[in-house]
């Protein structure tokens, strides 16, 4: 046990470095950037053995990746925004290729027009690409995360790679107090990869030539029972972690939820905002929760359902945007209460987009709007002049 | 005359556990594009007291259907052979003619 | 080394799914004979497909597909990974024209100019083939394909005179018409360090319109011709093979139509266009020979 103060780059950098993965390949891309910046120096500093492939583009990150995780190495990268749209169809591929890599995403609005800030559009674009994703709400959990990410990726009834969501610049480029695990510990966690298949001379198998249609369809169940899998598998990861460590982590937060009647749904750093609005609304005899996502797929529909069905209002608050409908996640939570028969008031507030702050009055006036009954998605605090 | 030598073709015994039915895996094995024999619409046939052992047919032919033996023998393996007359064109001899499938 | 000196074991198996005739099919069969323990990466290509479906293969080595533009990464991870975990193998990308020249280009140089240990082998079959004949940087002026009917009109692009300028210890160009050639450039790139580049004539029977018995025969013309160049990079020194050697001179060279003629891919080519592919064949000689 030692804390140390550091951003939240540094926080993924030293789980890597703990991890100890034998390649890391990535390409530069703001807010990512520290991240393997210190990658590059714990291996020059020898404490961490690796090979760091400095690829010509992120296509090349996660095409190398696939190339050594499936030659039986552990594999980690990390991009954000641009970059993970620009390895996107490999991003798929590895997921379909069943192939535990561990890739860190320091969120970043996408272009047009350029903007580095944060938000959450880059990783939920990524939803339906086969990566388990998980969420973190500081720097802490983000270092916790990434080594979970390793032990849940390589489990034989997970073979799936993880994305390690954290907000760009806000966590990244933010100090915190951060507790890193003696190293003998996270060994005897994460021990090293035991590869069920691995590209071998002795035993030449053939990965991913042409599937027909006779099976196609057959490979994608697997896959889609691992996603299940998963979150049994990320539950057992957090119980062991927190036995060595005392912390421990659940698909989703509930913070202030026994009693609350109006919860507010968020994701990410701005968790930490909308705590406090609750804590401001219960001053004011509004009894407020907030159910904090962390993984986002495997979706936890039960927790989601557990935490939301019998409240009087949701107030959905997301950083993402799909022009058309709305907020990202809040369908699929409208959907799963659908499922479920709930009768809950659940309102969607976009805010957030390209770097714009969310505070808690933010949160505060949403609870309360959702609270007067008002129908209707939000935009938080537009400034259209 | 000479026989289809099976011993050059080096397919290892790898027990999969049936990982292939869970993961995008495929095993080595004849005939993965299928029965290519049935392509043929012509089909190599070796005048082997033309044939001077050269080597240049068995070199040459993209399919690994013509096998070579330990004297240097050769053999049209007619189980996939897809009859593309590579073979026939190459050969110094003029040994082989491509003869048409009944 | 002598044709007789070629093992005689196959990895390449038969019943492949590859056209009857195909210049890839015996290249991957000659890269078998050459290399002892490959582990080959394939991007979207023909090779891809002539590996036949799931759940055989055609490939009795260890075999990883990947996307279009990730042979160069893909295989810089395979061989990355490979010293991490202290294991044995030759890592070999076999990518197209199309893998290489175009979309390939960049994972190409990066790998390179990083000097990643592998083998990059360009199977140049002049066109985007696996998609149906349409044409690449890599098809040659004046040739019909699917995307240009009437003739390509610009040249063809020489990746391996690109991969003359990065540095590597060993840059060749190999046919498949000429396989002990070629197998003997594996074996030497094999023992250099870095990344190796080869350059690999393939043709294509139904791509270029030739009968399938004619795939040695049209590549023999080919270096006959002086349209291909058969030559070796190797630290630091740039020598024609003694295949092609013979054609340095313009009058040593037979006529360009002899080796045109054999491909309905030119069927409909101009005097014009036939007049400015024999213009650039005598460029290509002229700068190579200036390094020799």
């Amino acid at each position: 046990m030692a804390v140390s103060v550091m951003t939240g780059s540094r926080s993924v950098a030293t789980a890597v470095k703990l991890a100890k993965p034998e390649v890391i390949a990535a390409y530069p891309v703001t807010p990512q950037t520290e991240i393997v910046e210190d990658i590059a120096t714990f291996i020059k500093n020898k404490e961490l053995n690796a090979k760091f492939i400095k690829v010509d583009s992120e296509h090349s990150a996660m095409s190398a990746l696939i190339g050594a995780s499936s030659a039986g190495a552990r594999t980690f990268t990390a991009t954000a925004s641009q970059g993970l749209m620009y390895m996107a169809e490999v991003v798929h591929w590895a997921a379909h290729a069943r192939l535990p890599i561990v890739m860190a995403v320091a969120t970043r609005a996408l272009a047009s027009p350029w903007s580095i800030l944060n938000d959450h559009t880059d990783f939920l674009v990524q939803h339906s690409s086969g990566w388990i994703q998980i969420m973190c709400e500081n720097n802490q959990e983000a270092l916790d995360t990434t080594l979970q990410a390793f032990k849940i990726a390589e489990k034989r009834e997970v073979m799936l790679p993880v994305m390690v969501g954290l907000d760009g610049f806000i966590l990244t480029h933010t100090s915190m107090p951060v507790d890193v695990p003696d190293p003998d510990l996270i060994d005897s966690f994460l021990g090293k990869r035991m590869a069920p298949f691995a590209l071998d001379p002795d035993n030449p198998l053939t990965f991913g030539n042409v599937v027909d249609d006779k099976y196609f369809m057959e490979m994608r169940y697997k896959m889609f029972e691992s996603m299940q899998n998963a979150k049994r598998v990320i539950k057992e990861v957090s119980e062991a972690y927190a036995k060595l460590t005392g912390r421990s982590y659940g698909l989703v937060e509930c913070y202030q939820c026994d009693d609350a009647e109006h919860v507010i749904v968020t994701m990410g750093a701005a968790s930490g905002d909308a705590k406090v609005a609750a804590s401001m609304l219960r001053k004011e005899g509004i009894k407020a929760g907030v159910l904090r996502l962390r993984v986002i797929r495997p979706f936890p529909k039960e927790d989601i359902v557990e935490a939301l069905a019998n409240r009087k209002t949701v107030s959905i608050v997301e950083r993402d945007l799909s022009a058309g409908i709305g907020n990202i996640l809040a369908h699929e939570i409208k959907s799963a209460l659908y499922d479920a028969g709930a009768k809950v008031f659940v309102k969607s507030f976009i805010a957030g987009l390209g770097g714009r702050d969310i505070l808690p009055e933010d949160f505060v006036n949403a609870v309360k709007s959702a609270a007067s009954g008002k129908k209707g998605d939000e935009w938080i605090r537009l400034n259209l002049g | 005359m000479a026989d289809v030598n099976e011993e050059v073709y080096v397919i290892p015994e790898i027990d999969t556990k049936g990982l292939e039915k869970e993961f995008p895996l495929s095993k080595p094995g004849f005939g993965a594009g299928g029965k290519t024999n049935e392509w043929r619409l012509l089909r190599p046939v070796i005048n082997y007291e033309k044939c001077i052992k050269c080597l240049i047919c068995w070199i040459d032919c993209p399919e690994a259907t013509i096998t070579r033996g330990k004297d240097n023998s050769v053999a049209i393996n007619y189980d996939y052979c897809k009859g593309c007359g590579v073979c026939a064109n190459e050969c110094p001899t003029k040994a082989i003619e491509m003869v048409k499938e009944d | 080394m002598l044709l007789r000196d070629v093992k005689f074991e196959e990895k390449w198996l038969p019943g492949n799914a590859a056209c009857p005739g195909c210049g890839l099919s015996l290249g991957l069969r000659l890269l078998t004979k050459a290399i002892e323990k490959p582990v080959v990466v394939i991007p979207a290509s023909c090779a891809s497909v002539v590996q036949g479906a799931w759940p055989k293969s055609s490939a009795s080595f260890p075999l990883l597909n990947i996307a279009m533009a990730g042979a160069g990464a893909a295989a810089s991870g395979i061989a990355n990974a490979y010293e991490m975990l202290g294991k044995e193998g030759t890592v070999v990308a076999w990518a197209g024209d199309g893998g290489t020249a175009d979309i390939g280009l960049q994972a190409l140089s990066g790998a390179a100019e990083r000097g990643e240990n592998i083998i990059f082998v360009m199977y140049d079959n002049e066109a985007y083939m696996n998609t149906g004949i349409q044409r690449s940087s890599s098809t040659p002026h004046g040739a019909w394909t699917t995307t240009t009917p009437e003739g390509k009109r610009e040249f063809k692009k020489d990746v391996a005179a690109i991969m003359l300028v990065h540095n590597l210890e060993y840059v060749a160009t190999a046919s498949v018409s000429y396989p002990v050639d070629f197998i003997e450039k594996l074996k030497k790139a094999e023992a250099h360090k870095g990344t190796k580049f080869i350059q690999l004539y393939s043709p294509c029977p139904p791509g270029w319109r030739l009968d399938a018995s004619k795939t040695i025969e049209v590549g023999k013309l080919a270096v006959e011709t002086g349209a291909w160049i058969l030559y070796e990079y190797e630290n630091g020194k740039l020598t024609i093979s003694p295949i092609s050697s013979r054609f340095r001179e313009k009058k040593a060279r037979r006529p360009l139509i002899d080796y045109l003629s054999l491909q309905g891919r030119f069927a409909g080519i101009s005097q014009q266009d036939i007049a400015e592919l024999e213009a650039e064949i005598d460029r290509k000689w002229e700068f190579l020979l200036k390094f020799e």
